[in-house]
C-alpha cells in the first residue's frame, strides 16, 4: 500500500510539466523544490543531530556563489593573483558542494565546542559575516552588482534552459537527497546522530564519539545546502549577496519545524506548504509585511498547539 | 595620534548605548533563559516612538524620551504575559523559535505601520560639535553617553542595592530555590524582560535620532546585543558592560584603519574569534550554557 502510493507521488509529480500549463506557476514550483532541498538538509541537523542552525543560509550561498564563481571563471589581484578558467557547469556544482562542505566543516568544528545559545549566534554570525563579505569583496564577488550570466547545467552536450529541465533536475537531486538521508539515518552514524540529540550524556557514556558525529552532520548537511545553492544559481542566472539573508534561513526553520522535524516526510510537507503558500496569498492581494507577520504568527502558534509538526502529529492519530 | 584619539571618544560616545542593549539582552538571559530574539525589535520600537511623539504629535524632546522608554517597558512586559509566560520550564530552542517568530512578526508590522522609508528625528541640540582640542564630538551624542551613563547606574543600583534586585539574582542563581524561599519567579521574568525590553527601546530611542529610524534596524543592533553578550559572558551584566565599549572601540578601529565597509561586520568577526579561543566570554568564570 505504502509503496503504491509513493509510486503514484513520484509519477504524479515526474509528469507535472505534462498537466501543469503555466510557466510562472512551474517556476514557484521549481524555487519550492530547491528549498525543500534546503530544509532536508537542515532537518539532518536540527531534527536528527537536534543542533538548532540558525545560519544555514550560509551554506546555500557558499554553494550558489561557488559554483557560479567556477562556471564564470574569475581574477583576483589581491591579496594574491589567483586566476580561474571557467569550468562546466557539472564541476562548478561539484565544486560548490564542496566548498559548502569544508565550511560545514569548520563551523562544525569551530561551533560543536560551543552548544546551545552560543552554536545558535555563532551560526547567524557566520551568515552575516558571508553576506558582508559579499557585498564588499567586489573584485570577487561584484558585490550588490550581482554575479550576471550565470551558465546553465550542461551535461552530454545538452544545456538546461528551459523550466520543465529545470524541474525534472531539481526533482532527481531532491529524491537523491531524500534517499541519502533516509539511509544515513538508518545507518550506524544516523542512530548515533540520534542518540546524541536524545540524550548526550548517555549517548557519550557508551562510547559514542559526539564530535566526529556531528561534524559528519554538519558536513552532509551543509554539502547538501550547497548543492541546493548550486542548483538555483545555475537556475535563475544570476546571484547576489540577498541570497545569505536571514529570512531565508527561518523560511527553512518554519519548513522543518512546521513539517516535523526529526521526520523524512517533514520538510517535504512544510516545504510544500511554505514554498506555495505566498503564492496564494500573493493571489489574494496581501502586502508581503501581512504575508510575514502571518508566518511569525504562525511559527509560534506551531510551537505552542503543534509542538512535534505535522507529519508526526497525522502519523499519531 | 589625534586620530586615534578621536576613534577612541567616538568610541566611548557610542559604547554607552551599546552597554544599555548588551545589559538588556544578558538579563534576559541570564535571569529567564531565553534568547530574545525580539531585542532588536524593542530597540527599533524605542526610534519609532521617538519619531511618533516628537515629530507627528510635537511634543518636547525631553518629554518624548522617557515615554518611549515607559513604551518600551510595556511592550516587554506585554510581550513576555502573552508569548512566554506558558512556556516557563520549556527547553531553551523552543523558546527560541517561539522569540524568532514574534521578532519577525515584530519588525515586519513595524514596516507595514511606518513602511520601508527611514524616518529622521529632530533633536534638540546644537549643529555645531563640542571641540576639545584635537577631538571633537557632537553635542547630541555627549546628551545620548550621558543618558546611557545614567541609565546603566540605575540598572546597577536596581539589580544590587534593591529588595527586588534580590530577587533577581536569586532566580539567576537557582530558579527553584529562589520559588522556594518565596520569590514569585512569574513577576521577577516579567520584570526582567520588561526591564530589558526597556533598556533596548531606551538605545534606540537615543540613538534614533542620532542616525534616522527605519524598519530592519533592529536587525543590527540585536547582532551587535548578541556580540556584547558573547564578549561578556552569556548572563554577565558587568560583561555586557565592558563589552558594549569594547564592541564599540573595535568597530570603530576597525572601521578607520581596516575599512569601513566591514566596520559592521566586527562584530561577528569577534564573536568567531571569541568563540574559538575563550567561549566563555572574557569575563564570566561561570559555565557556559547547553
Amino acid at each position: 500500500m505504502k509503496a503504491a502510493l509513493t509510486l503514484l507521488l513520484l509519477a504524479v509529480l515526474a509528469t507535472l510539466p505534462f498537466w501543469l500549463d503555466n510557466a510562472y506557476l512551474l517556476h514557484v514550483v521549481i524555487i519550492t523544490g530547491i528549498f525543500i532541498i534546503a530544509a532536508m538538509s537542515l532537518n539532518l541537523l536540527l531534527g536528527f543531530a537536534g543542533q538548532l542552525s540558525l545560519g544555514h543560509v550560509a551554506f546555500f550561498g557558499i554553494g550558489a556563489y561557488a559554483s557560479s564563481l567556477a562556471a564564470l571563471g574569475f581574477k583576483l589581484t589581491t591579496p594574491f593573483d589567483v586566476t580561474v578558467a571557467p569550468n562546466p557547469v557539472w564541476l562548478s556544482m561539484l565544486a560548490g558542494m564542496l566548498a559548502a562542505g569544508l565550511a560545514g566543516w569548520f563551523i562544525g568544528r569551530l561551533a560543536f565546542k560551543v552548544r546551545g545559545a552560543y552554536f545558535v549566534i555563532v551560526s547567524i554570525s557566520f551568515a552575516e559575516v558571508m553576506r558582508l563579505v559579499a557585498v564588499n569583496w567586489l573584485e570577487l564577488t561584484q558585490g550588490p552588482m550581482a554575479l550576471n550570466n550565470i551558465p546553465p547545467l550542461e551535461l552530454f552536450g545538452h544545456a538546461f534552459w528551459k523550466k520543465p529541465e529545470n524541474y525534472w533536475l531539481v526533482l532527481a537531486v531532491a529524491v537523491f537527497s531524500y534517499i541519502l538521508i533516509r539511509r544515513l539515518v538508518h545507518s550506524r552514524a544516523g542512530r548515533a546522530m540520534i542518540a546524541l540529540a536524545e540524550n548526550e550524556a548517555l549517548a557519550t557514556s557508551v562510547g559514542i564519539d559526539v564530535t566526529r558525529y556531528l561534524v559528519l552532520a554538519a558536513v552532509v548537511s551543509a554539502a547538501m545546502a550547497g548543492a541546493a545553492g548550486a542548483l538555483y544559481a545555475h537556475y535563475v542566472r544570476i546571484v547576489d549577496p540577498d541570497v545569505f539573508l536571514f529570512v531565508y534561513t527561518v523560511t527553512m526553520v518554519i519548513m522543518v519545524v512546521t513539517g516535523g522535524k526529526g521526520t523524512l516526510a517533514g520538510p517535504v510537507v512544510g516545504g510544500l506548504i511554505f514554498g506555495l503558500l505566498p503564492e496564494g496569498l500573493r493571489a489574494m492581494a496581501i502586502a508581503p509585511e501581512m504575508q510575514w507577520i502571518a508566518y511569525g504568527i504562525l511559527m509560534v502558534l506551531v510551537v505552542y498547539f503543534l509542538p512535534v509538526g505535522i507529519v508526526p502529529a497525522l502519523r499519531r492519530r | 595620534m589625534d586620530q586615534l584619539l578621536q576613534h577612541g571618544l567616538n568610541a566611548l560616545m557610542l559604547g554607552g548605548t551599546y552597554a544599555l542593549l548588551g545589559i538588556g539582552l544578558t538579563l534576559i538571559f541570564g535571569i529567564m533563559k531565553v534568547v530574545n530574539f525580539t531585542h532588536g525589535e524593542l530597540y527599533a520600537f524605542g526610534a519609532y516612538m521617538m519619531y511618533a511623539v516628537v515629530m507627528l504629535l510635537g511634543a518636547n524632546f525631553f518629554v518624548a524620551l522617557p515615554l518611549a522608554i515607559a513604551l518600551g517597558v510595556a511592550l516587554g512586559a506585554a510581550l513576555e504575559l502573552v508569548l512566554l509566560r506558558r512556556l516557563r520550564g520549556a527547553d531553551i530552542d523552543t523558546t527560541m523559535l517561539v522569540m524568532i517568530g514574534a521578532w519577525i512578526a515584530l519588525q515586519n508590522a513595524e514596516q507595514f505601520a511606518w513602511t520601508g522609508v527611514a524616518k529622521s528625528i529632530d533633536s534638540p541640540f546644537p549643529a555645531a560639535p563640542l571641540v576639545i582640542g584635537p577631538v571633537s564630538v557632537a553635542w547630541n551624542r555627549v546628551f545620548v553617553f550621558f543618558v546611557a551613563i545614567a541609565l546603566i547606574a540605575l540598572t546597577y543600583a536596581l539589580i544590587n542595592h534593591t529588595k527586588l534586585g534580590r530577587a533577581m539574582r536569586a532566580t539567576f542563581q537557582d530558579r527553584e530555590t529562589a520559588a522556594l524561599m518565596g520569590v514569585q519567579i512569574g513577576t521577577i521574568h516579567t520584570i526582567t524582560f520588561a526591564l530589558g525590553s526597556g533598556l533596548a527601546a531606551a538605545a534606540g530611542a537615543l540613538l534614533g535620532p542620532v542616525f534616522v529610524a527605519y524598519p530592519s534596524m533592529g536587525d543590527l543592533a540585536a547582532a551587535k546585543a548578541f556580540a556584547i553578550v558573547i564578549l561578556g559572558g552569556l548572563g554577565s551584566v558587568p560583561g555586557a558592560t565592558v563589552g558594549g565599549f569594547i564592541l564599540a572601540l573595535v568597530e570603530e578601529l576597525g572601521a578607520g584603519y581596516i575599512s569601513s565597509g566591514y566596520r559592521d561586520a566586527m562584530g561577528f568577526l569577534l564573536i568567531i574569534v571569541i568563540l574559538l579561543f575563550r567561549p566563555t566570554g572574557l569575563f564570566a568564570r561561570k559555565e557556559r550554557i547547553g
